[in-house]
């Protein structure tokens, strides 16, 4: 039995009145927990699309304040939040935009020994980290635990995502097996990011894990889409989840979590 | 003949008139049939036909002064 008080009906009709999600997609909306991990440029559209669409329950991790140099790209924070922790200024907004939703912070940096206990309880996380390691930390996270991710990155003029399924389709380590040299990529601040392709990825992820809990559509598994926004080109890339994978392979070779190299955005502000 | 659900949409604007009719199906069983009072206009223009594009089965639709007798059976 679906549920939704007029005022409800009336808040998410724009999604009721979508055949593919209707009522009981809405009902699994606000029945759900996301876990967005960061709450920069990739964490602010998911988290206020998120917000917006009545996920019921969302959690946001960050440890870093809100600086002036985010504000040209991370659209949850404004120039009066300078200073405050990102999670905080965040949560602020989501619960602004819609005030029926739960909002859990984290203002802690991920690492190997604390990530489990953090995804544990959700139905789907959305990486909107700026580095590889943590990158990585989350792929491996995820699928050891079985949770479905949406995996995204920016830089310059480009972006990149994925969704993974674990144990359905291909995870992040069947392509890229292993973080590259600290000294081989260059790091946003050192490369710069055209602000609004933050939210064009961002929004990206957030359909994904909309369709996710819904159910509708098909999702961006075994399957990396990159566009290049400087000619605006979208590119689809098949991907295969890989048997000799280390993760999620037939033989696995890794079976507890690394601890990498997190400063590969270490200019950050 | 009398509808297993009735509700009164007159003044409810498009969509969540249709949004609405939506919720309501949904709580029913498949064979059902739901009767709506629709305004005329837009409202009776647009309801109708979506809800037949769900696949649903409008059984009898009459005017009734400014109003619309809608009965839908549900698929």
């Amino acid at each position: 039995m679906v549920q939704l008080t007029d005022t409800q009906l009336d808040r998410y009709s724009r999604h009721i009145i979508l055949q593919e999600v209707g009522p009981e997609g809405q009902e699994k909306l606000m029945n759900a927990r996301v876990l967005v991990i960061g709450a920069g440029g990739l964490g602010s559209p998911i988290a206020l699309y998120l917000a917006a669409a009545g996920v019921g329950c969302i959690g946001i991790v960050d440890a870093d304040v809100v600086e002036i140099s985010n504000l040209q790209r991370q659209v949850i924070h404004f120039s009066s939040d300078m200073q405050r922790p990102k999670v905080e200024s965040a949560a602020e907004k989501m619960r602004a935009i819609n005030p029926d939703i739960e909002v859990n912070t984290y203002k802690i940096y991920l690492n190997a020994s604390n990530i489990q206990e953090i995804i544990s309880g959700y139905d789907f996380v959305l990486d909107g980290t700026d580095n590889f390691a943590t990158k990585f930390l989350i792929n491996d996270a995820c699928v050891m635990a079985g949770l479905p991710f949406s995996h995204g990155g920016i830089l310059r003029f480009d972006g990149q995502t994925m969704t993974v399924l674990p144990g359905h389709s291909s995870c992040y380590r069947c392509s890229f097996r292993q973080p590259p040299p600290p000294d081989a990529v260059p790091s946003c601040s050192q490369a710069g990011v055209l602000g609004a392709i933050a939210g064009m990825l961002g929004t990206i992820q957030a359909a994904e894990a909309l369709k996710f809990i819904t159910g509708a559509g098909t999702l961006l598994t075994d399957t990396l889409l990159t566009f290049d926004a400087k000619n605006m080109h979208f590119r689809r890339v098949s991907l295969k989840k890989r048997s000799d994978c280390p993760l999620c392979g037939e033989n696995p070779t890794l079976h507890e979590l690394e601890e990498g190299d997190r400063a590969t955005c270490d200019l950050s502000a | 003949m009398k509808a297993d659900r009735f509700e009164d949409l007159s003044g409810v604007r498009c969509p969540l008139n249709y949004a609405k009719t939506k919720m309501l199906l949904s709580n029913m069983e498949s064979g059902q049939t739901l009767e709506i009072i629709l305004d005329d206009g837009p409202p009776i223009r647009n309801v109708p036909g979506s809800v037949q594009q769900e696949g649903h089965v409008i059984l009898c639709q009459e005017k009734q002064g400014d109003q619309w007798n809608v009965v839908i059976k549900k698929v």
